[in-house]
């Protein structure tokens, strides 16, 4: 008897490849543009959307019946928004110099249409354990998408990994290598997004559109 | 001719379906219709077909180019013994500045070529030819001074994220030379602008003359010091600081009658981007400060500056993106013209503006085109109206 059923484990990998919030769903675009100059920063705001996203979805299947359809929108809202706050200040409390890197887009993890998405689509017709798989999968969907442009952008825009300098250890510079001042614009992540995404639907040729 | 024809008659077979190198058949055709005219007959429907292929008009381009190609050669040359002091005669100016020159086009070709053939590989098409000017656009709008990592890199970008992306040649957007130079130009901002770059050697420092500056004639003109400007006639036949093949209007103009004479270039987007540019001249010159002297230079000059008259003949014109109805074209052009001396006079972080307009007005082509359509059907429909 495995941990997980095979429904669930689908759950958990989908967002990882064919139903990935980014490059297939195309959420959540702004966040990747804006915070993956560096790793570091990307893997903290990866993070704080996987807690995110994990607990809202808990906390709305929860409630999924007591909450009228009406207002169903704005009880979302209040839940992310609390969320987001609680983060926020735990960022600031223990990884003090990357809270301040990200300035806003913590605050802009409320708007991430990939949290509204997933609440709107999932969990509010489902269980919460499987909203729980739910929320894991597609955070870690977006937040893999977001270290690979990050580690992408700081290789060739600064020429360094997790701030360690790569290239200058291994002499690039002394021949008269320059590192890319495009890859750290925002759309040089655009590119590199849309690269990931012809890579990946060259090898699920399920996902071309007709 | 006709030996050469049964050589490659006896070839043909290997790389045909079936035979030992079929894989390589897109490579074969490409070398098969360089040297003749292709004997493909269609099937399916009625096709207008002349000698004018893709091939030929390419090498049209490529010929109207080689006089701005010569001139830079010399101008490199020139700009290189004046920085160090020297005089040198007309020939000595050109090797030098042809060796300086050649690898740049090499690397260009060989990288985009390459890249070219083997997409045609993978996709099992015919190798297109769109490359040929390209790969001739962008050694000429590079400075002298670019390492040739970069060129290569710029130019592998230029043709897979600007053109096969979207389908290869004739479905691009926007325009592959200028991707190339955008490309370098935001990567590598310290090669590619600044005062050091445009004379070869001038970054070393070595043995140049005291108080030589190698600023262009548009940074001069940007930083307002309108007394450095070279003379009208040296801004025309080119004799200044610049990218390799931009400078010399003379020889452009050379390029733009080819281009002409042969139909290939358009005369509608051409006049249209040189009025709309003048214009903005004349535009900024009415509204004149004292705080900006670049305002008041005279409206004719900015055609002779920079890049405007190779973007004119060159860039601007390419028939892939740029607007495709005839009042489109009008429209597409002035636009071009009128951003590009608004840029340059007006933004001072780009001393130039001719790339950045021109890309722009690649973007908007598809929308120009389709509200010129739009119009065409609304009056139709007019007139319909009256008539029943």
């Amino acid at each position: 008897m495995s941990l997980l059923s095979p429904k669930e484990v689908k759950l958990l990998t989908n967002p990882l490849n064919i139903d990935n919030p980014i490059t297939t769903q195309v959420l959540g675009i702004c966040s990747a543009l804006a915070v993956t100059v560096k790793l570091k920063p990307a893997f903290v705001l990866a993070i704080s959307v996987i807690a995110v996203l994990t607990i809202a979805n808990v906390v709305v299947s929860l409630l999924r019946n007591a909450i009228p359809n009406r207002i169903r929108i704005i009880v979302q809202l209040v839940v992310i928004a609390s969320l987001v706050i609680l983060v926020d200040q735990v960022l600031k409390a223990y990884v003090y110099d990357i809270s301040k890197q990200l300035s806003v887009f913590v605050g802009l993890i409320i708007t991430n249409c990939i949290i509204m998405g997933r609440l709107e689509a999932f969990a509010l017709g489902n269980k919460p354990w499987p909203s729980f798989l739910d929320g894991l999968g597609n955070g870690a969907g977006y937040g893999v998408i977001l270290l690979i442009v990050a580690f992408f952008r700081e290789l060739f825009g600064s020429g360094t990994v997790w701030d360690y300098p790569v290239f200058e250890n291994i002499g690039l510079y002394s021949i008269g290598y320059v590192n890319n001042g495009l890859m750290i614009l925002p759309p040089m992540a655009l590119i590199v997004v849309g690269i990931i995404i012809w890579i990946q639907r060259h090898y699920s040729r399920e996902l071309i559109e007709k | 001719m006709d030996g050469l024809r049964k050589i490659v008659d006896q070839l043909k077979p290997t790389f045909s379906k079936g035979g030992k190198l079929a894989k390589l058949e897109s490579t074969f055709e490409a070398f098969e219709t360089f040297l003749f005219v292709p004997n493909k007959t269609t099937h399916v429907g009625s096709h207008v077909r002349d000698y004018m292929d893709l091939k030929r008009t390419m090498v049209i381009v490529v010929l109207a180019m080689i006089p701005a190609l010569l001139f830079g050669m010399y101008n490199v040359g020139l700009q290189h013994s004046i920085s160090i002091g020297e005089t040198w005669s007309i020939m000595d100016s050109f090797l030098f500045g042809l060796i300086k020159v050649l690898p740049i086009i090499v690397v260009s070709y060989v990288t985009g070529l390459g890249i070219e053939f083997a997409f045609a590989q993978v996709r099992h098409h015919e190798v297109n030819e769109g490359f040929l000017v390209s790969g001739m656009l962008i050694p000429l709008i590079v400075p002298v001074d670019v390492p040739l990592w970069m060129v290569a890199l710029a130019t592998a970008f230029a043709v897979i994220i600007g053109k096969e992306v979207f389908g290869g040649t004739g479905m691009n957007i926007v325009n592959p030379a200028l991707t190339a130079r955008a490309f370098l130009f935001f990567a590598y901002p310290a090669q590619m602008s600044g005062d050091k770059i445009w004379v070869e050697g001038l970054s070393q420092g070595e043995g140049i003359v005291d108080g030589y500056s190698g600023a262009t004639a548009l940074a001069e003109a940007a930083a307002g010091n309108m007394q450095n400007l070279p003379s009208v006639a040296e801004m025309f036949f080119g004799t200044i600081i610049g990218s390799i093949g931009e400078t010399s209007t003379f020889a452009i103009l050379i390029g733009a009658l080819i281009l002409l004479y042969t139909g290939v270039g358009n005369w509608k987007i051409m006049l249209s981007f040189v009025v709309g540019g003048f214009l903005m001249g004349t535009l900024l010159n009415v509204f004149a400060t004292d705080t900006n002297p670049y305002m008041s230079l005279p409206a004719y000059q900015h055609l002779f500056l920079g890049g405007f008259a190779f973007g004119a003949v060159f860039m601007i014109t390419d028939p892939v993106t740029a607007a495709q109805t005839e009042r489109g074209k009008w429209i597409y052009g002035f636009l071009g013209g009128f951003i590009a001396i608004l840029v340059r006079v007006v933004n001072p972080a780009y001393p130039e503006g001719v790339m950045l307009a021109i890309l722009l007005v690649n973007v908007f082509a598809p929308l120009i085109d389709y509200y010129v359509v739009k119009g065409h059907v609304k009056r139709r429909m007019k007139r319909f109206a009256v008539k029943a």
